[in-house]
């Protein structure tokens, strides 16, 4: 006599199902984490010296505790700041190997992109950013904001005066790496020094 | 010929619920992949600053996250503090830390590896600055400002 096996009440399992998707629903953390991402450098050897930089190739921001800004010995506002250092990473003729005695000088060797039509001669222009420890947080972000905002807007600039589109819409990797290469992100952290008070 | 009489007249059916736990599971599986668990308990208070060009951060199971605030109970003062995992800690702790996020991941990701800095917006640069030496010294160079997004005033 064949017994017939009795079906498992799956009744329940609707239940049990619940259960776990409310566990998962009140766990869930849907925000996507953002930020400004930076690299560090490399610390320094030893007995390194100082590197020498002429004056013209160095854009200086300091930033005092009091959050108040300094671009190259004059005070300033951060509401400018970005229009100086477009105006300081610009690169006028980036097919020219010599730029305007009042410009920062251009690299020495050029690099060679075919996408960008041969030859291309980078500028030497840094911005050296330079905090103190009693600066805000806050501030020291607006800051880097605002230079990431410049650089991003040059590379804007360039990528539509060749591929006709944002830089951040830009799929192929060779362009992408052609206009990095081709502006810099030409920030340069001070070797951190205890000035004032915290 | 009553013998062939309909079983129960001519009542509605009732709604076939069979296929519910298949729904459910299908909303289950879906919570489950978008799910990150948060890491852990902030004890540091973290309002982050806003900036506009903010990027992505990709792949968080590569990123270690370093928390800085002022501490959430105010028995342990106002000053910032340094958070890894689930306790305070201070500067020289981080390239212990550092060295255990390594640890756990494959040679080949380690040189992926990203460090977030969850600073508060009140914090001063100091203790930050601190923290960015020790991640330099260790070779820890990547790393991201953890900020919120503004939507630019135009």
């Amino acid at each position: 006599m064949a017994r017939s096996v009795s079906e498992i009440n799956a009744g329940s399992m609707a239940d049990i199902a619940f259960l776990l998707l409310i566990f998962f629903l009140v766990t869930t953390t849907m925000d996507v984490d953002t930020g400004i991402t930076r690299k560090l450098p490399p610390p320094p050897p030893k007995d390194q010296e100082d590197i020498k930089v002429k004056e013209r190739n160095v854009l200086k921001v300091l930033v005092n505790k009091n959050d108040r800004l300094m671009v190259n010995g004059k005070p300033d506002d951060i509401s400018n700041l970005r229009a100086e250092v477009k105006e300081f990473l610009r690169n006028d003729d980036i097919h020219s190997p010599n730029s305007a005695d009042d410009r920062p000088e251009k690299r020495k060797e050029p690099l060679n992109f075919p996408l960008l039509g041969g030859q291309v001669w980078p500028s030497k222009g840094v911005i050296s950013l330079k905090n103190d420890r009693g600066t805000s947080y806050d501030m020291y972000i607006q800051v880097q904001n605002e230079l990431a905002a410049a650089i991003r807007e040059l590379r804007d600039e360039l990528s539509q005066q060749y591929f006709g589109m944002r830089y951040d819409q830009l799929v192929d990797d060779n362009k992408i790496k052609a206009i990095q290469k081709t502006i810099p992100v030409a920030i340069s952290e001070a070797e951190p020094e205890d000035i004032g008070d915290k | 010929m009553a013998k062939f009489k309909k079983k129960g007249g001519n009542a509605t059916p009732g709604i076939s619920t069979s296929s519910l736990p298949d729904i459910i599971f299908m909303l289950l599986f879906f919570f489950m992949v978008t799910t990150t668990m948060r890491e852990s308990t902030l004890l540091v208070q973290i309002k982050p600053p806003q900036a506009t060009e903010v990027q992505k951060l990709e792949k968080k199971s590569l990123v270690s996250f370093i928390y800085i605030g002022p501490p959430l109970r105010k028995q342990y003062g106002t000053e910032s503090r340094i958070q890894l995992n689930d306790s305070f800690a201070t500067v020289d702790d981080i390239p212990e830390f550092i060295e255990a996020e390594r640890e756990a991941h494959d040679e080949a990701d380690r040189k992926l590896l990203t460090t977030s800095l969850k600073v508060d917006k009140e914090t001063k640069m100091g203790v930050v600055t601190d923290v960015k030496q020790q991640l330099r010294e260790i070779g820890a160079f990547k790393i991201n400002y953890s900020t919120a997004k503004k939507i630019a005033e135009k």
